[in-house]
């Protein structure tokens, strides 16, 4: 293999990009990316980053040293529009194209939008340029911000506008946040955790439309399904992602909420592999951070050898940092597991759950308990990892 | 010099944070001492919480590991190392000699 593009120059692009050369690859490696930076990581954009606790430095994935050492042609601003699998040829916009003997789908995913025009003061919230412009818009002393989707973002804008000392509202449409993931019993207790930092927390209503007014058409008010009317200065929408593969549409490949890879990130085409946040390989997508760095060394793997010689099955982690909680979650936690109190107390914030299904444990989560978390996590990763590993 | 606890409170294998500015976390691995800067230098957890193999931890939020003897980082997601501090036993006591940062007391 003589050249490899990466589409997407993110966590997984960076990691796919670093393991390619570890894995002794030495031939040309051009990265494309749609957005204007130079990697850098995103679970800092709703906390530390919005917050002002850290700042933009902090977030380069890459420092100058490590990107020399890769040896890569970079395209930043750039983004690729199409794959002509025949031609073996990456389509860029403005007409240009890329062949490439290799291919690494790395373009992530996108937030969901509300339908229709959104009054400014409206945002989203993936990208650092997202992250920037809410910044300025909470800059101006004390808002009234209410966030759309009470799921792990939701909650981390929420927690981080409160620290900032806005009045913060949180919809949510389900009557409980973040019960898929959690399950009912441990996401209603991450659900108090708003209320601990005089936030509030409006579950089971969906929101019809956003008011706004004046000049610029500032928005001035959220309407819920149920008529409410709630004042707002700041809205920002989390209501979940969708993978980037509108691109990849017309390529040939599979596509079903995701590009269609196996269990090594190999997709129908050999050459061609898919890793992090837009990658459903064997059936299931994540979003998660863990995952997209340990996928990109096992597609790239597959990459070279060209066919799938290793796959991708350590166990699910993710992390999230909320109103002073670090809550950590690993496994696969399958509707009707029963969580038990291992330490710990709700009360307190403080403590460890397994979820258990005939006498085994599927999953763990913890609230502020890091180390034991850990021991679970690695005593879980080692009953589940299988025998032929 | 800060005592940190006495050496039999420390078990081969267990570390424990002491609340300086900034916090150092002291490790027992296999029967040495160690001690270095608690937070992890990739974001902000406590190393003191993390898993303790040979002469590496490993971070309890993303997985960077540190070698103790050096406080150079074994593997990504850190790139910067910890400082690491010299520890010593007196009459069964673990000290730790803080290098603390310009300006602060310790
Ligand atoms: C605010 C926020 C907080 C998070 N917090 C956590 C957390 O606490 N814990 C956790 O586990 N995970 C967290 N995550 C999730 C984690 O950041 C993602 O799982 C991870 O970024 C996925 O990496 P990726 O490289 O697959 O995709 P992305 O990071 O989305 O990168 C894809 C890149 O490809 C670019 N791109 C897309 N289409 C094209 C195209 N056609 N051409 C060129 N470039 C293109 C995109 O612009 C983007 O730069 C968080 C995410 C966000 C947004
Ligand atoms: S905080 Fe230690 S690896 Fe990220």
């Amino acid at each position: 293999m003589k050249s490899v593009a990466v589409i997407g120059a993110s966590l997984a692009g960076l990691y796919a990009a670093r393991a390619l050369r570890a894995q002794g690859f030495d031939g040309r490696l051009v990265i494309v990316g749609d957005e204007r930076h130079r990697p850098y990581d995103r679970p800092p954009l709703s906390k530390d980053f919005l917050t002002g606790a850290s700042g933009q430095e902090q977030l380069a994935l890459a420092d100058a040293e490590e990107i020399a050492e890769l040896d890569a042609e970079w395209l930043l601003g750039t983004r690729a529009t199409g794959l002509d699998t025949a031609a073996g040829a990456v389509l860029l916009d403005g007409g240009r194209s890329l062949s490439a003997d290799g291919v690494v789908l790395a373009t992530g995913a996108a937030p969901r939008r509300l339908p229709g025009e959104v009054p400014t003061g409206t945002h989203t919230l993936r990208t650092l340029d997202d992250a920037q412009a809410l910044r300025a818009d909470l800059a101006g002393g004390a808002r009234r911000v209410v966030v759309i989707g009470a799921g792990f973002i939701g909650a981390e804008v929420a927690s981080s506008c409160a620290a900032l000392g806005h009045e913060v509202t949180v919809v949510e449409a389900a009557p409980l946040p973040l019960v898929p993931q959690l399950g009912e019993e441990m996401a209603r207790i991450c659900a108090t955790l708003h209320a601990d930092h005089k936030v509030t927390l409006l579950t089971g209503t969906g929101v019809s439309r956003l008011h706004g007014a004046g000049a610029d058409g500032r928005v001035t008010a959220v309407e819920l399904s149920d008529g409410r009317l709630l004042g707002a200065d700041v809205v920002v929408v989390g209501i979940g992602v969708r993978p980037h593969t509108a691109w990849l549409e017309g390529s040939g490949l599979p596509l079903d909420d995701g590009v269609v890879c196996d269990a090594g990130g190999v997709t129908p085409l050999p050459h061609v592999v898919a890793v992090g946040d837009v990658a459903r390989a064997a059936g299931s997508r994540a979003e998660h951070w863990t995952s997209a760095t340990e996928q990109a060394a096992v597609a790239v793997r597959n990459l070279l050898a060209g066919s799938t010689v290793a796959t991708h099955r350590s166990l699910p982690y993710f992390w999230s940092d909320q109103y002073g909680v670090r809550i950590q979650f690993a496994g696969r936690r399958a509707p009707g597991d029963t969580p038990r109190l291992v330490e710990g107390s709700p009360d307190d914030r403080s403590f460890l759950a397994c979820y258990e299904r005939d006498g085994r444990t599927t999953a763990v989560l913890a609230l502020n308990r890091p180390r034991p978390f850990m021991r679970l996590r690695r005593e879980l990763a080692r009953a589940t990892r299988p025998a032929t590993a | 010099m800060i005592p940190v606890c006495h050496l039999a409170d420390l078990p081969v294998g267990e570390s424990v944070r002491i609340d300086t500015a900034p916090p150092v976390a002291v490790f027992n691995a296999d029967g040495q001492l160690y001690a270095i800067d608690d937070t992890c230098t990739h974001q902000d957890a406590s190393l003191a919480d993390g898993w303790l193999e040979g002469c590496l931890v490993e971070c309890p939020l993303h997985a960077a590991s540190f070698d103790l003897r050096t406080g150079a980082p074994t593997c990504l997601p850190a790139r910067r190392a910890v400082r690491t501090h010299p520890v010593t036993v007196e009459d069964g006591m673990i000290y730790v000699h803080h290098l603390a940062e310009e300006g602060t007391a310790a």
